[in-house]
């Protein structure tokens, strides 16, 4: 039997063959949507570049070299150098591994404190849900560059607190795509029959309410990414992000805003990584809309 | 708990929704093994009156017991060993995102019952399924499929009493037979109460011995299933109803 | 004369496994008469209502012949499609309340389709509506008609849909499961309207459902339907000496009042999976 004919078995024989199947299932929906798959390619790349900087980089990132300042893209400089003589080429590469960071933490911090926030809201309703709800709003009322610009500023200036600021900025608006889950989740029929055999809440929360909302947690998450980079860039623009010397896109481009009109290769080429992976991250989020939906579940 | 006489009693029972009531002072009583009905139509208060034994309808007031236990006002612990619900939508009631295993085997996890392997697979052929079915998902089951797999899932703690709302009224004709004659046969081999919440007044003849016909929230007839038969009703209500579903 | 003939008719969706004929070489005729076509879920009932309609949305396919009042129905065009949907070939829904505009009162909703179709001065729109609510043994046809869907029951709904589709008097009703999200003692009351008001208006009747003795009661001839083909049809009257055995199946299958078997029988599905 080839491995094909194992995962697409429509009677697996085991756990493992069954999510495997279900998994590559999935992965086939994705490939049919060209869109999707630049998308996973731009963060795969992005992923590469990141894990292997040191092979690819021509040069060291913090490397000076005061006698070539400012140089314009070239063989040997293919972004150009800065202000201070380095190359931007290398700047970028290594720049992917703090966006990745940046993009990678927050995910890990905020989608999983909002998802659990939201679905305790929404199943257990009444002051639980309001008392949640109300910080929920709190936070989701104010506008979220500004709020993690203030965290930022009274964390302080810094790659670890900006992370904080946009994990606590991002968390509000998962919290509520959980919680809408969670109330059409609720009271269907397999949550009451879980019920009646005696599973706990926390059991039912965990096990059967949190697997269902994750899908459009994934989804949503994903398609932020996009923000996330650029509100990271935003604060790093603004010097409340990375310091220097630190590759970060969004303090690079605020260190190239003196030279913008002569020397535009300084701020233009982050300008295009940042550019690059967030639509990467856009054209991923909306094909795993498609193959994730649960509403389209079952219709294949 | 084996030798109570009575499965399930309801003595002047009341139940609300969100502070509105719904069901007005319900008393009946299911001897043991015997399969029941509560048959009316929508809005009656028939299936209410399941979930306020189940303990899924947390407002009522009055007596609930079953097999000598009182009622609860949230799904217990305890009540989940003896008591068990097989749900009208077949599609609602299987958690979309798990295998028929991973559903069978939840009861046993939660209760923490060892040879979960074993006897997932007995379950499967109890209901009829073949082994092949047990890593599906939900969506690659039909109608009837999915039904023997909430039948079965409600059969793993062992109940002495299950409570059917609508079992069969989401499914086609054929499958309706399939499904009918899997609920009689697994009550006759392992002595179950049933007390089925339907509409439909032929499966009450088919699967019941007796029947309570439920009409704007109130029992208004406890009658013999042998009933149908003939029509021998006295509540003109039940005799409308009898009228409407085709009887003579 | 015959209203409606179909020819070969074909709809097809596309799987992962290839294109699925879910309605495969299907022909009938139809007088002014009323056609009952049964099947079970998938057996491709609602999609030969769907496609009388030209209602089949890609990527879904449809092919064959179907003629109209002499006019062949595949070759107009959607313009021409759209005015004879509800004017002259109108069709009922399973569920009232799915059908309705829940913002629109239930009057103006009538109103509403009987504009799209014919230009009537205000208060001649009006009586129009007001009798055909009474025609649907609506009581009370001012006051229900200032009414929003979710204020009236699902019988009372299905009677507005009735009377939404009959206002432009068409020649052909396509009922689809008009009664199966309703109660048992209204199902008769509505079937038993929408019969009167075919006779009455002298048209055509496709009642698509899943319960056979339902569909014998009201209608003249009965198309059986199994895997996108036709399995059988006859006369409602003769329908107890139906010969083919799915359709035999489906009669013995269903519980009977005075019920004495101890077993139902149930259908061997692979006996006919291929015919």
């Amino acid at each position: 039997m080839t491995v094909q004919a194992w995962l697409l078995d429509d009677s697996p024989k085991s756990r493992g063959q069954a999510a495997a199947g279900r998994a590559y299932r999935v992965t086939l929906d994705l490939l049919r949507n060209p869109l999707a798959v630049l998308g996973a390619l731009i963060i795969l790349g992005l992923i590469l570049t990141a894990i292997f900087a040191p092979w690819i980089a021509p040069e060291s990132p913090v490397g000076q070299d005061l006698s070539n300042r400012l140089l314009p893209p070239s063989a040997e400089h293919w972004m150009g150098t800065d202000e201070l003589g380095r190359d931007i080429f290398s700047r970028v590469v290594y720049g992917a591994r703090i966006t990745l960071l940046i993009v990678g933490l927050v995910a890990v911090i905020s989608a999983p404190l909002g998802l659990l926030i939201g679905a305790v809201s929404g199943y257990f309703g009444g002051w639980t849900d309001r008392v949640l709800m109300g910080i929920t709003d709190v936070f989701l009322s104010m506008p979220k560059l500004i709020l993690a610009l203030a965290f930022a500023a009274a964390l302080g200036p810094g790659i670890e607190n900006a992370i904080i600021a946009i994990a606590i900025t991002t968390w509000p608006a998962y919290a509520r795509i959980a919680r809408a889950e969670t109330l059409t989740i609720r009271n269907s029929e397999f949550v009451a029959a879980t019920r009646l055999l005696g599973a706990s809440h926390t059991r039912l929360i965990a096990r059967h309410i949190l697997p269902l909302c994750t899908s459009s947690m994934i989804i949503r998450v994903t398609l932020d990414m996009a923000g996330i980079i650029l509100t990271a860039a935003g604060l790093g623009f603004l010097g409340l992000g990375a310091q220097p010397p630190l590759p970060e896109w969004g303090a690079m481009i605020s260190r190239g805003r003196s030279f913008i009109l002569d020397q535009w290769w300084v701020a233009t080429m982050p300008g295009f990584a940042i550019i690059i992976v967030s639509l990467g991250f856009c054209f991923l989020g909306d094909g795993l809309r498609d193959v994730l939906d649960p509403k389209s579940e079952g219709k294949s | 708990m084996g030798g109570h006489m009575t499965a399930i009693s309801l003595n002047h029972v009341d139940i609300a929704y969100d502070g509105q009531r719904v069901v007005h002072d319900a008393s009946f009583e299911v001897a043991t093994g015997e399969s029941f009905a509560l048959v009316g139509e929508s809005g009656s208060g028939k299936s209410t009156v399941l979930k306020a034994i189940a303990g899924l309808a947390p407002e009522w007031s009055g007596r609930i017991e079953v097999l000598g236990q009182p009622g609860s006002h949230r799904p217990d612990r305890t009540l989940a060993r003896h008591c068990q619900m097989v749900f009208q939508d077949p599609y609602g009631s299987l958690h979309p995102r798990k295998t028929v295993d991973a559903v069978l085997s939840e009861p046993l996890a939660i209760h923490r019952i060892g040879g979960q392997d074993a006897r997932v697979e007995q379950a499967l052929a109890d209901v009829g399924l073949d082994r092949r079915f047990r890593f599906r998902y939900p969506h690659q089951l039909s109608g009837g499929q999915r039904q023997r797999v909430a039948i079965a899932r409600a059969l793993m703690l062992e109940p002495q009493v299950m409570l059917l709302d609508e079992p069969t009224s989401a499914l086609d004709v054929s499958v309706q037979a399939e499904i009918l004659n899997l609920l009689k046969r697994l009550r006759r081999e392992r002595g179950l109460t049933y007390l089925m919440v339907t509409h439909n007044l032929p499966v009450v003849s088919f699967l019941c011995e007796r029947m309570a016909v439920m009409n704007k929230g109130r029992i208004v007839e406890i009658a013999p299933a042998t009933a149908l038969h003939d029509g021998a009703f006295r509540d003109p209500y039940t005799q409308k109803l009898y009228a409407a579903s085709g009887g003579a | 004369m015959t209203l409606l003939s179909v020819e070969n008719l074909a709809v097809s969706f596309p799987t992962s496994r290839g294109r699925v004929n879910v309605v495969d070489g299907l022909s009938f005729e139809l007088g002014r008469e009323r056609l009952g076509i049964v099947g079970e879920s998938g057996s491709g009932k609602s999609m030969t209502g769907r496609a009388i309609l030209r209602l089949i949305r890609p990527p879904g396919r449809m092919t064959g012949r179907l003629s109209f009042e002499g006019r062949d129905l595949t070759s107009l065009g959607e313009r021409d499609m759209r005015a004879l949907r509800g004017a002259r070939i109108s069709m009922i829904m399973q569920d009232p309340r799915y059908s309705l505009n829940p913002v629109m009162t239930v009057g103006t909703q009538i109103e509403e389709a009987l504009w799209v179709h014919e230009r009537l001065p205000r208060r001649d729109m009006r009586a129009r509506v007001r009798d055909m609510l009474e025609a649907v043994r609506i009581d009370d046809p001012d006051r229900v008609a200032r009414l929003y869907p979710h204020e009236v029951s699902g019988g009372m709904g299905q009677r507005v849909m009735i009377a939404m589709m009959l206002i432009p008097r068409p020649s052909l009703l396509i009922a689809d499961e008009p009664t199966s999200a309703l109660d048992v003692s209204v199902q008769g009351d509505v079937l038993r309207l929408i019969d009167d008001l075919v006779r009455d208006h002298g048209m055509g009747l496709i009642l698509i459902s899943h319960d056979l003795p339902l569909v014998a009661r009201y209608c003249d001839r009965i198309l059986v339907m199994n895997a996108g083909r036709m399995v059988e049809t006859c006369n409602a009257g003769d329908l107890h000496a139906a010969s083919h055995p799915y359709t035999r199946g489906l009669l013995a299958a269903v519980p009977r009042m005075h019920e004495t078997r101890d077993e139902l029988p149930v259908m061997d599905r692979s006996a006919w999976a291929g015919t």
